[in-house]
């Protein structure tokens, strides 16, 4: 299929080796460790039988193109041009590699450095790494840059509403090194508040992380946090929304030390998980803490600008066990996804999807909560979610019936919090339309 | 062919109202933006984004494409990457409606197909690994070792054993200590012997009731089988410790012979790399592990469970590690994957590895007469020759280097150099099975010609490239990690 294997060009090669078969060049391996049989392994498929059997495993599943998605929780169904397809599907890109032999890599190099600018631009953070996994591993790897910039290992403070799945990201790799995750949660309007997340901060917490918008969509007053955390010497790790940022303020505008995210929003399709783009920026002073790969601006011997993979002392194909983190692979590809979706929407762009998420989501919010059946968890604004509590306590039943009416409606709160078991958590993007709410708020009511 | 005049980046071509994108109206009843949001949140101004238009990017970025050596343009042989042929066709199902589009929190009742995937591609990850317990969560293949690693301690925790060291050849992947250090154990470097195998009597003495697990790439990144795997498994069984086994070189030994077979505990695969899954300039991979069933509770979760009919995702084990990532894994990557591994079946995943390795070989038995081959005339699926005799020869300080960038004006793709760090001037050589005769006789030829040629000729190679030895200590010195409009005349001088 893809191999060369007409019998003369083996035996050739064969000879040319000086083996009598291929078996011999298996010699190595010793005997008692051979598999002597086949793997049991289904097929070989054909080019059209594989489609067939795809197709019929594709048409088994609820497709969110052809049913609306009201569901978000770090992952959203968001408008993607068509040229970032177009850019991330030309070969050169996706089937090169790491940038190791920059004359020939300029075109991955040069198209990493605009993602770093283009995050710098997003967030007004000093630095940008060329990406990380994905959102919750971003987050965990920001929390240990902040622990070997202060030197405090004992301990890492989450709002409680930063996403249940990063908080258990971030337990996973702290505990290891035996630091303790404090948990602090919201307050009335669904916003943490202040003084008490003060009352967790002391001389030995490395950070505070805050999502903003949090978990719930809903914002929090992140000027005060940063206030009261860097008072005590506390770094500040921001997990934002990238769309959220064609309107609200950036993170460095108001004090985060580090700014991590999940990046498909940014053009990339859902794929049921992944693979996503982690994005992690930070200011100047963590530079050498960084993980991943960076891309640096140089001139060649003949004074052209060009581009580099740099400062990679802090790798650890350099560093082995000294190096700042263990990542090698990273999201080149949705980075570049990324690029072209940020050059595309461009400041008024991203400010026009930005506006209608916020349109749309609380014409939502205003249309489930107008009968009674439902009330809004939290009081407080919210950017393109919300959470609404139903006081039937039926939230299953509920959106059992809107699946049957084929409309993937929601997300039940209860098992990630058991204290909102009546609960569920709605994301409307600029991609729903008013007729899709309407159908939606009204299949809640059946 | 290469657009000369195309050498702007994105922002540089920005101008004022300029844009690329139109939304519809927005069809919902609208109100003042600061009752929604409490202008205290609001910002100004938009981000400071580039202003283009759609050609504009489009050809912008075709452009820098063409800037690029790939798989699907030139041969490609950077070794411990298996840099194979990606088939089109996985591409292709990869992204159809209903497999490319799925949200990770559908009800499992709305993902049958999906879940039905990913069950049969744990159950073929078992079966060519020899391993009964799959994760498919991390998200690379140094995550995949970091994921084990915690596997590891998290097991040790359990039975109340302090093990805080983990073993590592001097010739491991860099990722293998950093990721012993990130899950919070040691590593101590464990030695080679001369020909690139492990050494029993160093490992012996390392290896103590301190040493949770020893971590082993076989093939090593040497290309060698280290065929005293079996007196390995049992010395470090034998004092309680586990080994795992770094996955990278998986494409030589597919159904040959299976990691749980010859000791192995714990293992990450690449789907990447074996699979055939795109690199995308850097990423992404996937990094699935496969343990024994012992250690089966402590994978993260979830994992994906069947009777047989209905498939669904369980989400807790009470002595999971936690989650490594969010949602399910690297979904995409596991579904090219999948496709892969089905086009070819059992049978045909054997043959992978037979090509695999008899290209290498080949490929080393035209090598190895003009540069030599530390570790002798036989390989796996990669080699690793040395470019040290070039060094008295031609003068050269670092003809690896050299070599490496003469290379790039004739077409191919260099070698991986510097590594292994145990050979002096690496060049690791990986072909891989899908490659012909024919390119591996042409490369062979090149590489002999520029070991003749002069050696100024080599200095200051590549001559046919865009760019030319970039001054990587003034990138390192002065870091410029972002464009910023101040810096736009240095820049623009230079072009």
């Amino acid at each position: 299929m893809y191999l060369y294997e007409t019998e003369e060009d083996v035996r050739e090669m064969l000879e040319a080796i000086g083996v009598a078969s291929v078996e011999d060049l298996f010699a190595q391996i010793p005997p008692a460790v051979r598999l002597e049989r086949p793997l049991e392994i289904p097929g070989p498929l054909g080019e059209l039988e594989l489609q067939r059997h795809m197709r019929t495993l594709a048409d088994t599943n609820v497709s969110p193109s052809s049913v609306p998605c009201f569901l978000g929780a770090g992952a959203y169904d968001h408008f993607i041009p068509e040229v970032v397809n177009h850019v991330a599907s030309r070969s050169e890109f996706y089937t090169s590699y790491t940038p190791y032999q920059p004359e020939v890599s300029q075109g991955n190099l040069q198209a990493t450095f605009e993602y770093q600018t283009l995050i710098c631009q997003l967030t007004g953070m000093d630095v940008s790494n060329a990406s990380l996994y994905e959102g919750g591993s971003a987050t965990a790897e920001a929390v240990l840059m902040t622990m070997s910039q202060t030197r405090r290992y004992g301990r890492v403070v989450l709002l409680r509403s930063v996403h249940p799945e990063y908080r258990q990201i971030v337990a996973t790799y702290v505990r290891g090194l035996k630091a303790r995750c404090v948990e602090v949660g919201w307050g009335e309007s669904g916003a943490a508040d202040p003084e008490r997340v003060a009352a967790e901060l002391d001389d030995q917490t490395a950070c505070l992380v805050v999502q903003h918008p949090n978990f719930f969509g809903g914002l929090e007053e992140v000027e005060a946090l940063a206030e009261v955390a860097h008072a005590r010497g506390v770094q500040v790790v921001h997990i934002f929304d990238p769309i959220s940022l064609g309107i609200l303020r950036r993170p460095g505008e108001w004090g985060a030390d580090l700014a991590v995210a999940e990046g498909q929003v940014l053009g990339t399709p859902l794929q049921y998980g992944g693979p996503y783009l982690g994005i992690l920026a930070c200011r100047e002073r963590f530079l050498r803490r960084l993980p991943g790969r960076l891309s640096g601006q140089t001139v060649d011997r003949r004074g052209r600008r060009c581009w580099v993979l740099t400062l990679q002392t802090r790798e650890q194909h350099i560093r082995r066990e000294k190096a700042t983190s263990n990542i090698c692979t990273n999201q080149g590809l949705f980075a570049l996804r990324a690029a072209v979706y940020l050059s595309l929407m461009g400041p008024s762009g991203l400010q026009e999807v930005a506006r209608q998420c916020v349109q749309k989501t609380a014409y939502a919010r205003e249309s489930i909560t107008a009968e009674g059946r439902y009330e809004l968890l939290f009081a407080g604004p919210t950017f393109k979610e919300f959470a609404v509590r139903d006081r039937q306590g039926d939230v299953r039943g509920a959106l059992e019936q809107a699946r049957e009416e084929g409309i993937l409606a929601g997300l039940p709160l209860e098992s990630w919090y058991p204290e909102l078991a009546d609960g569920m958590l709605v994301a409307v993007t600029e991609k729903r339309t008013r007729a899709e709410i309407d159908r939606w708020a009204a299949a809640l009511h059946r | 062919m290469r657009n000369r005049q195309a050498t702007q980046l994105i922002f540089e071509l920005s101008r004022p109202g300029r844009r690329a994108v139109r939304l519809p109206e927005c069809d919902v009843p609208e109100q003042p933006l600061e009752e929604l949001v409490p202008s205290r949140h609001l910002a100004g101004e938009p981000p400071p984004l580039p202003e283009v238009t759609e050609p504009e990017v489009v050809r912008h970025f075709t452009n820098l494409s063409t800037l690029n050596m790939s798989v699907d343009t030139h041969f490609y042989p950077l070794g411990s990457c298996t840099m194979k042929y990606n088939p089109k066709r996985n591409e292709a199902m990869a992204s159809l409606p209903g497999i490319v589009d799925l949200h990770p929190y559908q009800p499992d009742e709305t993902a049958q197909g999906m879940l039905a995937l990913l069950f049969a591609l744990q159950e073929m990850l078992a079966e060519i690994s020899g391993l009964p317990a799959v994760s498919l969560q991390p998200a690379a293949g140094a995550h995949g070792e970091l994921t084990a690693l915690m596997v590891a301690a998290a097991h040790f925790r359990n039975r109340g054993e302090e093990r805080p060291r983990v073993l590592v050849p001097d010739s491991a992947h860099g990722t293998n200590p950093a990721s012993a250090k990130m899950a919070g154990m040691q590593a101590i470097t464990v030695r080679s012997t001369s020909d690139g195998f492990v050494d029993l009597e160093d490992l012996e003495e390392k290896l103590d009731e301190r040493v949770a697990v020893f971590m082993m790439t076989n093939p090593n990144t040497l290309g060698r089988f280290d065929g005293q795997i079996v007196r390995i498994a049992e010395l470090v069984h034998e004092r309680g410790g586990l080994i795992y086994l770094d996955g990278a070189n998986m494409n030589a030994i597919l159904g040959k012979t299976r990691p749980g077979d010859f000791g192995a505990d714990m293992m990450h695969f690449n789907p990447h790399k074996t699979f055939s899954g795109p690199h995308g300039g850097g990423g992404p991979g996937a990094g699935p592990i496969c343990v024994t069933r012992e250690l089966d509770p402590y994978l993260p979760r979830p994992i994906v469970r069947s009777d047989g009919e209905r498939y669904w995702l369980e989400h807790s084990s009470e002595r999971s590690i936690g989650r490594v990532r969010s949602f399910f894994g690297n979904v995409g990557v596991l579904v090219r994957a999948y496709c892969y591994i089905l086009s070819y079946g059992g049978e045909g995943l054997r043959r992978v590895a037979e090509h695999a390795v008899l290209n290498a070989n080949y490929l080393l038995s035209r090598v190895k007469h003009f540069l030599p081959v530390p570790q002798g005339d036989r390989c796996m699926h990669e080699f690793v020759a040395s470019a040290t005799p070039l060094k008295q020869q031609k003068g050269l300080k670092q003809p690896a280097m050299d070599v490496a960038k003469r290379l790039l004006d004739f077409g191919f793709h260099a070698p991986t150099v510097y590594f292994p760090l145990t050979v002096p001037e690496a060049m690791m050589i990986e072909p891989t099975e899908t490659e012909s005769r024919e390119t591996l006789d042409a490369f062979a030829q090149t590489l002999f010609r520029i070991t003749d040629e002069p050696a100024e000729l080599l200095r200051e190679a590549p001559h046919t490239t865009w760019i030319s030895r970039p001054d990587e200590v003034r990138a390192a010195r002065q870091p410029v990690l972002k464009w910023e409009p101040t810096r736009d005349a240095t820049g623009d001088a230079q072009r």
